[in-house]
């Protein structure tokens, strides 16, 4: 027998990074069919399109750095981002952009910082960011929810076309909901929810968009019942977003930003919430940190909704925009060591101005 | 389950939430199924001399002596120290070291005992009333027996008896936790030996000047144990002054044994960092102490066995047993059934916390609470560490609220000063982070490394600090006595100075007499010459001057010279007419004269010497004493350097055999040896140049 | 004459220009004196970071007065017993790119040593004694001398003065007090190879 120094502890616990990442993809899956529910089989097209161009990146550039490739790869954190790309970009996109995406998001926003655990932004977002920045026009066509307009279903071949060949399909793109409450200047909440068809179809918010919501939320529920993330980042993000709704409410004026649950409901709230704000490496750390990480991306997706010029949805840049600042929470919120009064120790490295 | 819930002493303890701890499987159902065995004494006993905190004890027995069990061998060697005693009765046959139950696996000082298996003991002091016995006396007795902490840091128990004068305990904790996987010998020795555990309690509440409250914490996943000691608190008489033992039942999670941890859940009190727990007002005692410490007072029993938990699914038989300290460990798991074949390795302590042991022949030390030879299936070898994704469980599940993945980057980084700002020391390395971890990082193998490196990098700072000091010491001594030295060349150069003025005014006088002016001393002079010329110059003019004087003192040397041989010659009296002249006197005149007759010969020498030159014309002795004086400079270095030479040349022959040695012997001193070679060639090739320019120069 | 000025564009801008600077001048010279860092002489903060072996190696008597010949000017990569950490470290401290060390002056041992005197052999002639700089060494004429092992920084001056070759240098040993765990070999090599190996199994 060899005897072999190994240090303590000798058990480990059940989970294993892994499975964390398996688990986070299997929680998708509502969110995954709500999304092929009501806007076809695009979703599915992007997954894949996705999935098979980020492990193929992932690879090269294990290659490249000479690291382990399959030691690496099957620790899933590839896909998980591939897969958080890929229901962010709309559906029917053209195949290059969802490459182009992967390529900002492995490449860019992950491998050159270092790999999977150094990658300061989550890369899903980065790479988000930089397509609609850069290709504003095929980011924000989304299709019309099925329950809108059920006449017209995309066939498979159809959207392999569109996304391939760039065939056009009649009718199929609209604005989400985001963009119409972002255009309106004139009328008040309530005459919207009487005009705009997406609201008609919908119950709470936007027809489908609801539901996609309601599945993301099912999902990272699942995924807090299992323990993977603490509740303290997505539910102070989901609080701070409704409060912020709730005091800029202004009756339901013109110039109202929209009721809590409207957006709750709506765009990216829920995915981000549970997928992406819950992100470990890239979030601040402690308990108190993550509850200040959470409400303060709640309050600036509120900020860049309703008042930013440009963008409709606002959780991908207040996500990034916390990125920055989680070393700076985690500095600020470092728990209290037993047996000792203060909770922070200030070095002399630090407060030497260089 | 919990069958202490109705009995009114556990009822109404309050128990503080710990933050962190986890839940790993408790694996104690294995080794609780047999009751508490012993084995046959084993043919060989080792017992270390360093079982516990602190500076090992030091041997008081030699090879060949015989011992009894009980009796002394070593004795303690400082107030961290304990005493060490012969586990059963036989002879010893060897001191030397041995290899140590030790996660470096290094070797230590160990005495041999060649058991004769009848397990003689030393007769023993019994004190039926301890409550009549002074306190220091009590402590005495636990410090005699040994006693050192069986829960495994090994902490002297007698110094944390001995409590300050400010410190007011008002608490004592007696911990009966046991709160890591596997082990179980607490448990058992709690369901055997509960009166034991009891009466302890009662002596050290007593030795404690009685505090407060007396609470033994158990887990609650040993119902078994809370049932005897609760029969055993009905059992047993209180003594008047104390407070009655309360029986706290914690809800199980790791670590909550921990001294610190248990404190908290139990009083809701942190014990400041670089405190004791002594400076809250706590003492906690683990249970098997609290034992050894009643049976060292009450019977006179030194530490001689412990109870220790052997485990493992490698085993045919787990159980607990009652093992004399010494044991060698594979003795202990031959009588259990070990399978080499399956075992994966053999820890010494709980899964969590244990250390791989390196050589099954270690022998069981009094700390040594858990064999554990788990299978391959049981304990897998753990698989390469993953990327730390941040996520944050090891914080959660830290018991003393570090940032375990903070620590985990400065480690790698080796950022000391990170390090000590986020507290490393206050980890307790309890390896609930490293539990948790999903991409298996061994976390706590980081900080224990981490933590050396502090260590090794603080004595470092410290010894370049008082070198530092010691230099700058020598360098301000060294200074000093250079101008002591130059203060005084300064004052012998005044004084030729003034010699020189006398004789140059006498010969001016001189010569005004007999009109002949003798050679002026000032070009020689104004030349800048060596410090020597000057001081030959000036000798040359006192010899000169006092010429006469000279001769008559030098006459008067011999004269007394000659006078003490002269009396050391003579015959010797005995002072006390009692006492005969030794032998040793004999000799000493002996020498006397010897040395008188040198002193004679060398006065007579001078003399004649200082005739014979002072009987030649002396034009001017100056003249030739700064001849000479330049004569000696000049070669004196060329000289100096090629004697020098050769003596390097004779050193750098002789380094370099031992060096040829040393590379043969394989010794790490070789590089150093050879480095030692190559600066001696460097340096005669300098003195050898030095010497060719020397020597190459037209000599002035 | 103003006017003039403030009409020609080059002026103007040149006015300004001068202006600005003298104000901004005034303002960070009053802040350097105001909020100055009353710190630690250089010679004193190199000194700390040379490891005060007092060997001699760098062609200085001792530690001090290399640390001043550095702020003298002299290079930072002659101190072998710092080695290549130390010389980081001064690089780090005075910002200067960190150079290899001088191998002119000695090679890094990569064990520390101490001065061990073979008592037998040793005639008590106090060379050594004079030879050690930090008085480490005990002893008197004609009488044997040790070494206090604590206190002896490994420089190895006593070495070559001792006229019968009775001093050896010895690696320092661990001991159980100084022993540490290691930091875990997790190296890339080493997730290569166990990568490699799986994959080896599977297949």
């Amino acid at each position: 027998m060899a005897l072999l120094n190994i240090t303590s502890p000798h058990t480990h616990g059940p989970l294993n990074t892994s499975q964390i990442m398996r688990l986070v993809i299997y929680a998708m899956f509502p969110g995954i069919f709500a999304l092929a529910y009501f806007f076809g089989v695009g979703v599915f097209f992007n997954l894949l399109i996705a999935g098979l161009s980020s492990l193929a990146f992932e690879a090269a550039v294990l290659k490249l750095r000479k690291r382990p490739i399959g030691f690496y790869l099957r620790d899933y954190s590839a896909l998980v981002t591939a897969f958080l790309l890929a229901l962010s970009l709309p559906p029917y996109c053209p195949w290059w952009l969802i490459v182009v995406g992967s390529f900002c998001a492995i490449v860019l926003a992950k491998q050159l910082y270092g790999g999977m655990g150094l990658n300061p932004f989550n890369p899903a977002m980065v790479a988000y960011v930089i397509l609609l920045v850069s290709f504003p026009i095929p980011m924000t066509q989304w299709a019309t929810p099925a329950t809108i307009d059920s006449t017209h279903v995309v066939s498979i071949s159809e959207a392999f076309n569109k996304i391939f060949f760039g065939q056009h399909i009649d009718g199929y793109a609209s604005a989400t909901i985001l963009d119409v409450m972002k255009q309106n200047s004139s009328l008040s909440i309530e005459e919207i929810y009487k005009k705009e068809p997406l609201l008609t179809h919908g119950y709470l918010a936007s027809a489908g968009w609801e539901w996609v919501n309601v599945a993301f939320l099912l999902g990272g529920l699942f995924l807090l019942y299992k323990k993977i993330f603490t509740w303290h980042a997505p539910i102070s993000m989901l609080i701070a977003l409704a409060i912020m709704a709730v005091i800029f409410y202004d009756n339901g004026s013109s110039h109202s930003g929209g009721s809590p649950i409207y957006h709750l409901l709506s765009g990216a709230t829920m995915l981000g919430a549970f997928f992406i704000v819950t992100d470990p490496v890239t979030s601040a750390v402690s308990k108190k940190g993550r509850i200040i990480y959470g409400a303060a991306i709640g309050v600036l997706i509120y900020v860049i909704r309703v008042w930013g010029k440009g963008y409709p949805d606002g959780v991908a840049f207040a996500v990034l925009f916390l990125n920055f600042a989680a070393p700076f929470i985690d500095y600020y919120t470092t728990p209290r060591t037993y047996g000792h009064k203060k909770a922070r120790v200030v070095i002399a490295k630090d407060k030497e101005t260089k | 389950m919990n069958t202490s819930a109705l009995n009114p002493t556990t009822t109404f303890i309050k128990v503080w939430e710990i933050p962190g701890g986890i839940h790993p499987p408790e694996n104690k159902t294995q080794s609780t199924q047999l009751p508490l065995g012993s084995l046959p004494i084993p043919p060989q006993l080792i017992i270390p001399l360093n079982q516990h905190i602190g500076a090992p004890a030091k041997p008081v027995v030699r090879v060949g002596d015989k011992v009894l069990a009980g009796q002394l061998i070593a004795q303690a060697d400082g107030i961290f120290s304990a005493n060490i005693h012969a586990s059963s009765s036989g002879v010893i046959i060897k001191i030397d070291n041995f290899i140590l139950p030790h996660p470096s696996g290094m070797s230590g000082e160990c005495i041999w005992i060649d058991t004769d298996g009848k397990h003689e003991f030393i007769p023993a002091e019994i004190c039926e009333d301890y409550l009549s016995e002074d306190r220091l006396i009590l402590i005495e007795k636990i410090r005699a027996a040994g006693v050192a902490g069986l829960g495994g840091a090994g902490f002297p128990t007698s110094v944390k008896l001995t409590t300050k004068s400010i410190q007011k305990i008002d608490t004592l904790i007696i911990n009966g936790a046991e709160c890591e996987p596997y082990i179980t010998a607490d448990d058992m020795l709690m369901q055997s030996r509960a009166d034991d555990v009891i009466a302890g309690a009662y002596l050290l509440s007593h030795i404690l000047h009685h505090p407060q409250r007396i609470i033994i914490g158990v887990e609650d996943n040993k119902p078994k144990a809370v049932a005897a000691l609760e029969a055993a608190l009905k059992k047993i008489a209180k003594p008047e002054q104390d407070n009655l033992i309360e029986i706290a039942v914690i809800p199980t999670k790791y670590p909550s044994g921990g001294a610190k941890q248990l404190i908290q859940m139990l009083t809701g009190r942190e014990i400041p960092h670089g405190h004791h727990s002594a400076d809250v007002g706590a003492i906690c005692v683990n249970v098997g102490t609290t034992v050894a410490a009643w049976r060292a007072v009450r019977f006179g029993e030194a530490l001689i066995s412990r109870v220790t938990t052997v485990v493992g699914e490698s085993l045919s038989v787990q159980r607990n047993i009652d093992v004399l300290i010494g044991t060698p460990i594979d003795y202990v798991l031959q009588q259990h059934g070990f399978d080499e074949s399956k075992a994966s390795r053999v820890i010494i302590g709980g899964s969590l916390m244990g250390f791989t042991l390196h050589d099954l022949r270690a022998p069981v030390i009094k700390t040594t609470n858990c064999i554990l030879a788990p299978s391959k299936k049981e304990a897998p070898i753990p698989p390469p560490a993953q990327a730390c994704i941040r996520c944050g469980l090891c914080s959660e599940a830290c018991p003393a609220s570090l940032l375990p993945q903070q620590l985990f980057w400065y480690a790698q980084a080796q950022d000391v000063e990170r390090l000590q700002a986020h507290n490393i020391f206050d980890c307790i390395e309890c390896g609930a982070c490293s539990y948790v971890c999903p991409s298996k990082i061994p976390l706590v193998q980081y900080y224990r490394a981490a933590k050396g490196t502090i260590r090794q990098q603080t004595a470092d700072k410290e010894k370049a600090d008082r070198s530092r000091q010691r230099f700058e010491f020598r360098q301000s001594r060294i200074d000093k006595e250079e101008a002591e030295k130059e203060a005084k060349r300064v004052a012998r150069k005044k004084a030729a100075d003034e010699a020189k003025q006398k004789l140059a005014e006498q010969k001016s006088a001189a010569a005004k007499e007999e009109n002949k002016v003798t050679e002026d001393l000032s070009p020689v002079l104004a030349v800048p010459q060596v410090e020597a010329v000057v001081s030959a110059v000036a000798k040359a003019n006192a010899s000169q001057l006092s010429y006469e004087d000279q001769k008559a003192r030098l006459e008067r040397i011999l004269g007394a010279a000659k006078n003490s041989l002269e009396s050391a010659r003579a015959p010797l009296v005995p002072k006390n007419p009692e006492f005969p002249i030794t032998e040793e006197q004999l000799v000493r005149q002996q020498s006397r004269i010897k040395q008188t007759e040198l002193n004679v010969v060398e006065a007579e020498k001078k003399l004649a010497d200082f005739l014979g030159t002072a009987s030649q014309p002396v034009e001017d002795p100056v003249a030739t004493a700064i001849a000479r004086a330049q004569a000696k400079l000049s070669q004196s270095s060329e000289e100096k350097l090629r004697a020098n030479i050769e003596a390097m040349q004779a050193r750098l022959l002789k380094a370099q055999q031992k060096t040829e040695q040393a590379k043969a012997e394989n010794s790490p001193s070789a590089k150093a040896l050879q480095m030692g070679v190559e600066k001696m060639q460097e340096k005669i090739a300098e003195a050898q140049a030095e010497l060719n320019s020397i020597s190459s120069e037209p000599n002035s | 004459m103003l006017e003039l000025i403030f009409q020609n564009p080059i002026a103007s801008a040149l006015v300004a220009l001068v202006g600005l600077s003298l104000l901004f001048g005034a303002i960070l010279g009053f802040a350097a004196i105001r909020y100055k860092v009353e710190g630690n002489p250089i010679v004193d903060q190199i000194d700390t970071i040379l490891p005060q072996t007092q060997c001699g190696q760098c062609g200085y008597p001792g530690c001090k007065p290399y640390a001043q010949a550095i702020v003298d000017g002299d290079a930072i990569n002659k101190c072998p017993p710092g080695g290549q950490s130390t010389i980081n470290a001064l690089a780090d401290l005075l910002d200067i790119e960190a150079p290899q060390l001088d191998f002119e002056h000695g090679v890094e041992l990569e064990v520390k040593t101490v001065a061990f005197i073979r008592e037998a052999e040793c005639i008590g002639c106090t060379k050594c004694i004079q030879a050690c700089p930090v008085d480490a060494i005990l002893g008197a004429a004609k009488q044997m001398h040790t070494v206090i092992v604590d206190e002896c920084t490994g420089c190895d001056l006593c070495v070559d003065p001792c006229p019968v070759d009775c001093i050896d240098m010895i690696p320092v040993q661990t001991t159980l007090k100084t022993w540490a765990w290691e930091l875990p070999h997790i190296t890339p090599l080493h997730l290569i190879a166990s990568d490699k190996d799986q994959r080896g199994q599977a297949a």
